[in-house]
């Protein structure tokens, strides 16, 4: 029975050498999935461990971690949840994590997460030690005001400094509510996150920058300063027609509300900016040509990632025009495409003199000792040639003028802010329902807005709709009062 | 190991298990306060206290038996009463407390068996009644009131003076001995091979009634009970104690077949081995729930890694029946594969040592026996860590010493017991009753030529 025996034993022992290999292939191949396997408790266990650090606006946490007590030792609130909703994102067992929360996950944990997820034991040491506060640039009452001001209306606002590229408000409405998407109930979730992600009027899309819009007529902007860079002058006469006859087509393009721009005779560039003058414009497109107006606008970032902490949807101003797209393009109609950021960037350009910076949400971010560990990404920054310089001094000082008078006395007159110059210029983009309504502007180098209402309603203009928003806007940033 | 005989041996293997053991408790008891926790005392202690008295029992009652056994058997117990107490730190039980007193009733047991079976062929003219016992300990849980019901889908469980008691634990131990009984006596006549079976031989059919008789009990142990694990180590031991025994190949390879037909009627008979064939398959599938266990299981694995994430780091809430079926992967997170592996070569050894043992053995029913006790042994470690690491169907069966569970502890350390004996009496029969110091140079060039 002996040789049985060894057989047996043999048998036995490649048993035991395919648990050792399999072992193996767990815990050293395998390893990785398994640890990190969405299913897997522990690395959310150990993640909600960490106190997170703060998201703070002003003096105030806009995004903080209380402890719970719980086996999930804290949770994420969001004191103001609505109002900056799509900055802060949220901060969720079941849907993971979103806008800043995830943008910003290594520093508001203050570790990468890989470190996380392959050696839980190593950590033990930094377990205690809490999260980084990110400090935002969002001034809260420029904030409050876009969200006052849009008063429920489907829109966005996006305010910038000029000078230095910080964002003083992001918001998008409508919005939702931060707080039930981070609960630690997976099913109080859900019964949050379904209505939200049906929603036809989606809330949770985050129209200032991660939506494009047909620009209209604050394109012209756009289109004035390929001219003036090109060697027009405000004071350029051009014909004052009924309609432009765009080459090619019979479908001609005519001004707002019909008729000429002013008495039918001539008009300078100026003046077609302050009245947003179609046939003018039109007709500088196709004298400038589609290559033109392409360059000075991804001078000014479009068809180009824009550089942010949040993901910005590309503008897009399309390649290849003939005659007919270019005269609509050069007025920001057809397949030109525009976010309120990028729009906001146009106008801080202008107000700082030529010069773009680019834009940044976060100002500085603190270990739990209060030391600064980095502080805000800014500079100039610009598309090709990339000198961060669209265009050049003296046309943003045209430029300033021009807008300074369409708030003066044209078409942006309801965006006056007594004992502030405000510059801008209006929008009424048509497309398919009612029109997309649209202002850019500035308060002397101190704010640069941009406001889009989508669906303004059939009546609307971006004179009558958008320019008051962005002037409650400007005003909270400039302390001026009614 | 230097001088001083087998039992001297022991001893120092025994302290080195005792002293392993209670460092890794007062290791776990620092996890939870700095001062030295009682419970960490208490365990290292009791360990102590049951491996003195066994050792002495052992000394006493079969001066010669291998020396490894118990040390192996402490070192797995005192591993498995710490982790039984690391899953209580985790899910507020106390079952640590109670897998002591089991300790210790199992030692007793040992020591009463080594005290009461001085021959081993003294159960071999039991053989009858082993047998008998084997199908009363089986059905015992389908006995009203007895029967402590279904339990995590299975009726395997008896309620006896307010215990709980698994008897099909001890009727593994029966089927052994009644086996290794039955077959010294008929194996001349189970190895002719009278017929022709295409290219193999087999006996004549009457003499295949026995391994058709075991599939049988298999295949309703895995239907009726919905004790998989147990099916498969009673079919495994059964078939490889007859090839032993007969030397014919054709027993294993017609019993696999048999078992294999036998299996997919069940497969497709019952929802509950389907359920467990799919998980087996696709455990991804359905994680939150029939999937669950393996994949708490392979998550424990992966998260541990090659060094675990430390004593008392770990996740064992997280897994279901931690404290039992499934402590091998607590091991396994906490200390990582280094961890894991070191448990797989105590079993390793434990088995080599037995299979040693039988060899040597002094009679063809001590052979027999002590080799089916070591394929009891490995088959049930295999079963389950294959299982808790997906190379096998997963099956609710304990890890044999470190699980918690009075029932198993009881019936492995009657393996050992028994397997101290065969060992004992066979060194005693190879160099007579007298000990001399000359023995123990001469048993070591016996082992190495055996």
């Amino acid at each position: 029975m002996s040789r049985q025996i060894s057989r047996l034993s043999l048998a036995v022992l490649l048993l035991f050498g395919a648990l050792f290999v399999n072992l193996n292939v767990i815990a050293l191949i395998q390893a990785d999935d398994l640890a990190n396997h969405p299913a897997n408790r522990r690395l959310i266990i150990r993640e909600y461990g960490i106190e997170r650090g703060p998201l703070v606006v002003g003096e105030q946490a806009i995004a903080r971690s209380d402890p719970t007590g719980g086996e999930l030792e804290y949770q994420r609130t969001y004191p103001e949840g609505e109002l900056y909703a799509h900055l802060t994102g949220y901060y969720s067992i079941v849907l993971q994590r979103a806008a800043l929360e995830q943008q910003l996950n290594e520093e508001l944990t203050g570790q990468p997460t890989e470190i996380l997820a392959q050696n839980l034991g190593q950590l033990l040491g930094r377990q205690d030690r809490p999260g980084n506060a990110v400090e935002l640039t969002i001034d809260p009452a420029v904030q409050a005001a876009a969200r006052d001001a849009l008063d429920g209306r489907e829109g966005a606002v996006v305010a910038l400094d000029p000078t230095s590229g910080a964002v003083l408000a992001s918001y998008s409405n409508p919005t939702y509510d931060p707080n039930p998407l981070s609960s630690h109930s997976p099913s109080e979730v859900n019964e949050a996150w379904l209505p939200l992600r049906d929603d036809e009027d989606r809330p949770l899309v985050d129209r200032a920058i991660s939506e494009t819009y047909a620009p209209g007529s604050t394109f012209k902007v756009v289109t004035a300063a390929a001219a003036l860079e090109a060697g027009v002058s405000p004071t350029t006469p051009f014909p004052d027609e009924v309609e432009y006859d765009v080459p090619l087509t019979t479908a001609n393009i005519g001004n707002f509300g019909g008729g000429p721009c002013l008495d039918g005779d001539e008009i300078d560039l100026s003046d077609a900016m302050r009245v947003s003058c179609n046939t003018v414009f039109a007709r500088l497109g196709n004298e400038l040509g589609d290559e033109s107006l392409r360059e000075q606008a991804e001078r000014f970032g479009f068809n180009d990632e824009v550089p942010y902490e949040l993901d910005v949807a590309v503008s897009a101003f399309p390649g290849d025009l003939d005659e007919p797209a270019t005269a609509q393009s050069a007025i920001g109609q057809r397949d030109v495409r525009a976010t309120p950021m990028q729009m906001a960037m146009v106008a801080a350009t202008i107000a700082n003199g030529g010069e773009l910076r680019r834009p940044y949400v976060v100002d500085a971010i603190r270990d739990p000792d209060g030391q600064v560990i980095r502080g805000p990404e800014d500079g100039r920054w610009s598309g090709p040639p990339g000198d961060g310089r669209p265009v050049s001094p003296r046309t943003a000082d045209q430029l300033r003028e021009m807008l300074e008078d369409v708030v003066e006395d044209g078409t942006g007159t309801s965006a006056q802010i007594d004992g502030v110059t405000v510059g801008g210029k209006t929008g009424t983009a048509q497309t398919g329902g009612g029109p997309t309504v649209w202002f850019l502007g500035f308060a002397d180098d101190e704010i640069a807005v941009a406001v889009v209402l989508p669906e303004a309603g059939a009546d609307a203009t971006g004179g009558g709709v958008a320019a008051p928003v962005a002037r409650q806007v400007m005003q909270a940033a400039t302390g001026q009062s009614d | 190991m230097t001088g001083g005989g087998p039992r001297a041996t022991e001893a120092r293997l025994l302290a080195g298990a005792v002293f392993v053991t209670s460092f890794a408790a007062v290791l776990l008891g620092w996890t939870e306060s700095p001062e030295l926790p009682p419970a960490a005392i208490v365990t290292g202690l009791a360990l102590a206290v049951t491996a003195i008295v066994a050792h002495l029992t052992v000394r006493f009652a079969a001066p010669e038996a291998d020396p490894t056994l118990l040390p192996l058997a402490f070192l797995l117990n005192g591993l498995g009463l710490v982790f039984v107490r690391r899953v209580d730190l985790a899910t507020g039980s106390d079952l640590a407390a109670t897998q002591t007193v089991w300790t210790a009733v199992a030692v007793g047991l040992l020591c009463g068996t080594l005290l009461f079976v001085r021959r081993i062929r003294e159960l071999a003219r039991l053989q009858y009644t082993f047998g008998l016992l084997t199908i009363v300990l089986l059905v015992l849980p389908l006995v009203p009131g007895l029967t402590a019901g279904v339990i995590n889908g299975a009726q395997l469980w008896i309620d006896l003076f307010g215990m709980r008691f698994q008897p099909g634990e001890l009727a593994k131990l029966t089927m052994v001995i009644f086996l290794a009984a039955y077959l010294e006596r008929n194996r001349a006549l189970l190895s002719v091979a009278t017929q022709r079976f295409g290219p193999v031989l087999l006996p004549a059919a009457r003499h295949l009634a026995p391994v058709l008789l075991a599939v049988l009990i298999a295949l309703v142990l895995m239907a009726g009970l919905r004790d998989l694990g147990s099916a498969l180590l009673f079919f495994g031991t059964f078939v490889s104690l007859l090839y032993v025994a007969t030397g014919r190949i054709a027993y294993p390879v017609v019993g696999a077949a048999f078992f294999a037909v036998g299996a997919y009627v069940v497969y497709s008979l019952f929802g509950h081995v389907r359920v467990r064939i799919h998980i087996w398959l696709d455990p991804w599938e359905d994680v939150s729930d029939t999937g669950f266990q393996l994949a708490q299981s392979l998550f424990a694995l992966g998260t541990g890694g090659l060094t675990g994430t430390g004593l008392g780091e770990g996740r064992p809430q997280d897994v279901p029946f931690s404290a039992t079926d499934a402590i091998f992967v607590v091991i396994g997170e906490e200390l990582g594969l280094l961890g894991a592996t070191a448990v797989l070569l105590l079993f390793l050894v434990l088995v080599v040592r037995g299979f040693r043992i039988s060899q040597t053995a002094r009679d063809e029913f001590s052979t027999l026996l002590a080799t089916g006790l070591t394929t009891l042994l490995a088959f049930q470690t295999f079963v389950i860590i294959g299982g808790l690491t997906r190379l096998v169907p997963l099956t609710g069966i304990t890890l044999p010493f470190v699980s918690y569970g009075g029932s198993s502890l009881l019936s492995n350390y009657l393996i050992i017991a028994l397997l101290l004996r065969v060992s004992d009496e066979s060194r005693r029969s190879a160099f007579g009753e007298q000990p001399t110091a000359r023995r123990r140079g001469s048993e070591t060039s016996s082992e190495a030529a055996s």
